[in-house]
């Protein structure tokens, strides 16, 4: 059935019919008509944000906690420029979005006219894919494709460009169905020679490991489960990236902990003595590796990711495998069952043995003790007063990031979102509307610091209007702390710039923008001030006041391999060298 | 404290020379690429080049096919087999990318480029000029009195090489299209 439209009521009957209940977004004269059709509907709920970025980092967090496409609409020149940190991010950590911008009328396109910018061209390199629709007759089968390629293969942002002349005319709507989508069709399945060669690997392997990433999480919840199978079946120990976390339960005995730059010593410890190394999902970041040259250097790497351009761009891959995760996964789990479901018992058994010494470390060790609350102290009891509630985590970026990740304990995919690949600071507050709006009735809580807050605190007012009880809880030391540490390991304790004077009064500014604010500063009190905060129904501002110059270990420093890392007492002299010191 | 002992202004340090060398041979591969013939395709497959820091030798690109409007994109790129493997992988999963053939391993294939020489002069120099560019099988398409304007088609170090012998003879000008590539026999 073709049916006469106009431009603008595409775009609503195209959200529509791909499923779509909630758009971010933030009028402008370049997006006009699509806003009237909005305003004559009301099957898609519009989240009206502060910023554009907040727009598209609320969409992330609606699509990272759903599995769903995030849509966000923001208008031509400054709205498209705001959206790009956004896009780049979802870029980074493959987050499925569909990006609505408005641009000038096409007549006028390349005229400098008022609030044009070259949208397709800034976003090129920032998206998946993205399109300057010119013609309201291809425009449903435009955005038909663009959820598509949103969605499939290894899911990223893409955006479409759509002049107002073209909102404006009227057009032929193509359904769905009927568009077509042969325009991309990414391999998902793994070629099952591998996949043999992989689980003849497993069943041999004496010190095994599975390092597992985002891409579990992105392949939806079936691919967890799966993990989790294959993980309890054969026993063999289990750690994951900043992005994969909940994928494996945090309470499951093979649990090592989070990897990488910060993370836990047992698990970069296994990640470096393993004889085998399966990676799920994951894309050998530079967070992760660490000094390349060192980086597991007597194990054989499987390295499984749907995108072909991960496999060697970093580490080599003794046994690569193209597809998706629940698809390979499902293949790995029949063909091992299959031939009898063998593993090396008796060696893993010994190998979790080394690990369970490697645990003793004890490497999250901290002291609370004074009257200042420890960072870590404070998401202890921030895990232990919240972990039985159905609870989703948001963050900004940085030390409190880190500690999150490490003293947060994750049972379910989709319930972390962070900006892992991007870093980009003013996230976690956006993101954590965008997940309260798709989770209206559970616990949605900001774990930020104040610096990273303070970037996109104007989306108090989004989660004061649409009523959305989103917990911003800041580990307010004063300081960038992240940026403190490096500067005391790496430049000489001269602390340039990193400390932030006039910071507001949070609690003041929480009543300001009409919700409640919070302030705690003595650790006898946290308890009852996270259970007040926790308890009152509507968005809160917590100011935890915590220890200044806490550093945050363990940790890899720049240019070294996983088995030196600086644990929490360690002596941080000269940890770091000149050549580590360049990197980032 | 390890005090920074980097040289002023060194560039040595980036994180990219931490990555192992899995050869450190630096080839040169002629891709040639697919791809739709849409809008910003082309600035698509430049921007990955500049963007990742690859390199680009040579490029050209036409439609290929009108009906289909497909378009052909030759490039002649360097690095070393890990680079050359990332860059395939890389336009592998430009959407309108359909296919990505390095010629360079699919066996052997006809490089060809066309250019054009502006030689000025006069006397002898004018005499060995043209003597030389009947050795090339280069035409003559322009000339006047002081200059000729050669067209010549062939491999690019042919090319290369007559442009050297040109030089001393008041070569002022050349103009090249870039490497056409196709692979021989029937397939």
């Amino acid at each position: 059935m073709t049916r006469q439209m106009t431009g603008a009521k595409m775009v609503v009957q195209a959200l529509k019919d791909q499923g779509v209940d909630t758009v971010f977004g933030y009028p402008g004269g370049a997006v006009l008509p699509i806003y009237d059709e909005i305003f004559q509907q009301n099957d898609i709920r519009h989240i009206l944000v502060r910023h554009e970025q907040g727009a598209v980092h609320a969409a992330e967090g609606y699509a990272r906690s759903t599995g769903k496409v995030g849509v966000a609409l923001v208008t031509s020149g400054p709205g498209a420029t705001n959206a790009v940190t956004g896009l780049t991010d979802a870029l980074l950590d493959s987050i499925p979005l569909v990006v609505l911008t408005g641009q000038v009328p096409t007549f006028m396109i390349g005229s400098d006219a008022f609030q044009e910018a070259d949208t397709v061209g800034i976003t090129r390199p920032c998206t998946k894919h993205n399109w300057l629709a010119k013609e309201t007759d291809t425009l449903s089968e435009t955005l038909h494709q663009a959820f598509h390629v949103a969605r499939s293969g290894r899911p990223g942002p893409v955006l479409i460009d759509i002049p107002k002349d073209v909102q404006f005319a009227s057009g032929t709507y193509t359904a769905p169905e009927k568009s077509d989508t042969s325009i991309y069709e990414p391999e998902t399945k793994g070629d099952i020679t591998a996949i043999n060669e992989l689980v003849e690997a497993l069943e041999k392997a004496e010190r095994p490991v599975f390092y597992t990433g985002g891409g579990v999480i992105n392949s939806g919840p079936k691919a967890s489960k799966l993990l989790r199978e294959l993980v309890d079946a054969t026993g063999i120990p289990i750690t994951s990236t900043l992005m994969g976390l909940g994928a494996y339960p945090a309470s499951g005995e093979n649990w090592l902990g989070m990897l990488g730059m910060h993370g836990l010593y047992e698990a970069n410890m296994a990640m470096h003595d393993c004889d085998l190394m399966i990676n799920i999902g994951a894309r050998f970041d530079d967070r992760i590796t660490g000094l390349i040259s060192a980086f597991s250097p007597g194990s054989t790497k499987v390295h499984i990711d749907i995108d072909p351009s991960s496999i060697n761009k970093v580490i080599k891959a003794d046994i690569p495998i193209v597809g998706d995760v629940e698809s390979v996964l499902t293949d790995i789990l029949k063909v091992w069952k299959a031939r009898g479901r063998a593993v090396n018992r008796e060696a893993i058994a010994k190998w979790q043995e080394q690990i369970s010494d490697w645990r003793k470390v004890e490497c999250l060790k901290y002291t609370q003790e004074g009257k200042t609350i420890k960072p870590q102290y404070a998401l202890a009891r921030l895990e232990a007063l919240t972990k039985e509630h159905d609870r989703y985590i948001t963050t900004e970026v940085g030390q409190h990031q880190m500690w999150a990740a490490q003293y947060l304990g994750f049972e379910d995919p989709n319930r972390w979102m962070t900006s892992g690949g991007l870093g980009t600071m003013g996230y976690g507050t956006p993101a954590s509307i965008g997940v309260q709006v798709a989770h209206p009735d559970s616990l949605v809580i900001n774990v930020a610091g104040e610096a990273s807050w303070l970037m996109n605190m104007q989306e108090m007012g989004t989660a004061v209007q649409f009523r959305l009880p989103v917990k911003q809880f800041i580990l307010n030391n004063e300081r960038l702390g992240m940026v403190r540490q490096w500067q005391e390991l790496l430049h000489g304790e001269r602390y340039s710039h990193s400390w932030s004077e006039a910071l507001p009064d949070f609690v003041k500014l929480a009543e300001a923008f009409g919700a409640k604010g919070i302030i705690c500063s003595d650790p006898d009190d946290l308890d009852e001030a996270i259970m007040e905060m926790i308890n009152y129904d509507g968005p809160v501002i917590f100011d935890c006041l915590v220890e200044k110059h806490e550093n945050c270990f363990p940790m890899i420093p720049s240019g070294k391999p996983h088995n030196e890392m600086l644990l929490g007492e360690a002596s941080t002299q000269g940890a770091i060298e000149a050549g580590g010191a360049v990197l980032v | 404290m390890a005090a920074l002992k980097i040289k002023k202004g060194s560039t040595s340090h980036s994180a990219y020379n931490l990555r192992p060398n899995f050869s450190d041979e630096i080839e040169t591969h002629t891709l040639a690429v697919l791809v739709d013939n849409e809008p910003g395709v082309l600035a698509r497959v430049i921007g990955l080049f500049s963007g990742r820091g690859y390199n680009i030798e040579s490029l050209t690109v036409a439609e290929v096919d009108h009906t289909g409007k497909l378009s052909r994109i030759t490039i002649v790129t360097t690095g070393t087999p890990q680079v050359i493997e990332q860059i395939k992988a890389q336009l592998g999963r430009i959407v309108p990318v359909h296919d990505v053939h390095d010629l360079t391993v699919e066996g052997p294939a006809v490089e060809r480029e066309l250019a054009l020489f502006k030689v000025t002069g006069s006397g002898d120099k004018r005499v060995e000029a043209l003597r030389l560019a009947d050795i090339f099988r280069a035409n003559a398409v322009d000339s006047t009195l002081e200059s000729f304007v050669f067209e010549l088609t062939g491999a690019p170090e042919k090319i290369d090489a007559f442009a050297e012998l040109m030089r001393p003879l008041g070569l002022v000008e050349v103009a090249r299209t870039g490497v056409a590539a196709l692979s021989r026999g029937a397939e």
